[in-house]
């Protein structure tokens, strides 16, 4: 269970969210959509921790993301829009994965050629330097190989190709994924149509639709 | 273990960086081209030899490593926080204390390693060449850099963590340096002479730069009477003595460090991540 109450946010002047208020169950399939700058990113960093809010609490599990940050983390899995230029080698960004978030270098081995990426031939190569689309594979392979109940998809589909895409959707319609919760952030519903069972949109801040899909 | 895990891979990444790379050359070439110089073979205050070496190595490194430590520190950190590293990093269930101490700690180790290798490098020309080697000297030395290392790191740090942009963290990085090189000694001198201020307030201030103690630690064992240094070592030696000098420099060196990294590690848990 996700419990955003009240959440306000401001840079500077800016106010990015006002009084946000969103409760996600347990296996819930949430859409998340708004325009550029409605608060759909500032929403998702409040929710990771990353964010401290000015007013309002965020909880996971009954975790605060202020007070008891790794036990809310330990829930869990993100993949960002654009991959981060991580200077890692996939060797290290593999053991970070596995160290910290808990989980199994061979399974996240395993994902990655389930999405079409041989990660063996790339294992000395910093991260950075692979393609978009491989970069995308192996956050998406991390990603399913942690043992978390919320996954969070930040444009999860941008830089693949249609095998990519199509494993994608394969993989969140799973048996496997039926219970855990996943929130996917987009403009476009047509993709994950058949997966979506609740869309929330927000403006300027504010939540403007919270809807059964 | 999450700490050692982050120490391990800072390390690791910063060990392949290209600044890591030219970071590690200029100390190397320093003791290479001090030495083919040829000034190891003159005799000034009556050392030559791997002592004259070590004594040119150590001044040129009081000048140049604060602020390779500041700039090589600040830009990689605020680098990190720009291009969205750590959004995706700090996504995981890392405790922000590990995160960071485990930062710091590789960082420490990824600076202080060429200093390290420069003084065995040094080592060596000495053995080679033969002659005495002032044991007492070299070790007091790689002490010495260690905990300058870690005085300009954890300044570093507390810089990164408390700027929001490269640039800003960049230009405070050069503030701090020019004003700690701005009042060494000769600075010190003529603002005395100027200002007329009261001398025990000149010499707490020499005391109270980092660059300063280093220098004058660095000399200590060299220059019992630290004529070198101007009017602010007498004050010094009356009040510590060449032991207290030295014991003081680096308890302030490890004092100072841990104060701005401590004062760091509170931004970083109290502000917004990235």
């Amino acid at each position: 269970m996700i419990t955003i109450q009240n959440l306000d946010k401001a840079f500077a002047k800016q106010k990015v969210l006002s009084d946000v208020t969103i409760k996600i169950a347990d296996g819930e399939k949430v859409l998340l959509l708004g325009h550029n700058g409605a608060g759909k990113t500032t929403l998702i960093r409040c929710l990771l921790g990353e964010y401290r809010p000015d007013h309002g609490t965020v909880t996971v599990a009954g975790h605060s993301l202020a007070h008891e940050r790794v036990a809310a983390l330990r829930k869990i899995a993100f993949v960002p829009q654009l991959p981060p230029p991580i200077r890692f080698t996939l060797n290290e960004l593999f053991e970070y994965a596995a160290k910290i978030g808990h989980c199994d270098i061979d399974k996240i081995r395993k994902n990655s050629i389930y999405f079409g990426l041989n990660t063996d031939a790339h294992d000395h190569k910093a991260f950075y330097k692979l393609s978009g689309g491989m970069k995308q594979k192996t956050l998406i392979s991390i990603a399913f190989s942690r043992d978390a109940d919320i996954f969070i998809f930040d444009e999860p589909t941008a830089n693949l190709d249609t095998m990519g895409r199509d494993r994608f959707r394969e993989r969140i319609s799973a048996d496997a994924m039926k219970e855990k919760t996943i929130i996917f952030i987009g403009h476009r519903l047509e993709e994950l149509s058949s997966v979506v069972t609740r869309i929330i949109e927000l403006d300027l801040g504010k939540v403007i639709r919270d809807e059964q899909a | 273990m999450q700490l050692l895990t982050i120490a391990k891979l800072d390390f690791l990444e910063s060990f392949r960086s290209r600044w890591f790379i030219g970071y590690s050359s200029v100390f190397f070439l320093m003791v290479i081209v001090i030495f083919l110089s040829g000034v190891t073979e003159s005799r000034v205050m009556g050392f030559s030899g791997l002592t004259r070496l070590l004594l040119i190595f150590i001044q040129a490194c009081n000048i140049v490593l604060p602020i390779f430590i500041l700039v090589t520190t600040v830009r990689t950190i605020a680098k990190e926080r720009d291009s969205n590293v750590f959004e995706y990093l700090l996504s995981f269930p890392v405790s922000l204390a590990s995160y960071y101490w485990g930062k710091a700690l590789g960082r420490l180790l990824v600076i202080w390693l060429p200093l390290l290798l420069s003084m065995l490098l040094a080592l060596g020309i000495g053995l080679v060449r033969g002659g005495e080697i002032p044991w007492k000297i070299l070790m007091l030395y790689t002490t010495l850099l260690a905990f300058s290392s870690f005085t300009f790191l954890g300044i570093g740090f507390f810089i990164s963590v408390s700027t929001k942009s490269q640039e800003l963290a960049l230009g405070i990085a050069l503030f701090v340096w020019l004003s700690l090189i701005a009042f060494i000694d000769i600075a010190l001198i003529g603002f005395l002479i100027q200002q007329m201020v009261p001398d025990n307030l000149i010499f707490s201030l020499a005391l109270l730069n980092p660059v300063q103690t280093f220098r004058i630690a660095a000399i200590a064992l060299f220059d019992p009477v630290l004529s070198v240094i101007g009017p602010t070592a007498y004050f010094l030696l009356e009040t510590f003595g060449q032991a207290g000098i030295i014991a003081y420099t680096l308890l302030y060196l490890f004092f100072i460090g841990l104060l701005f990294l401590s004062l760091g590690y509170f931004v970083f848990r109290r502000r917004d991540l990235i």
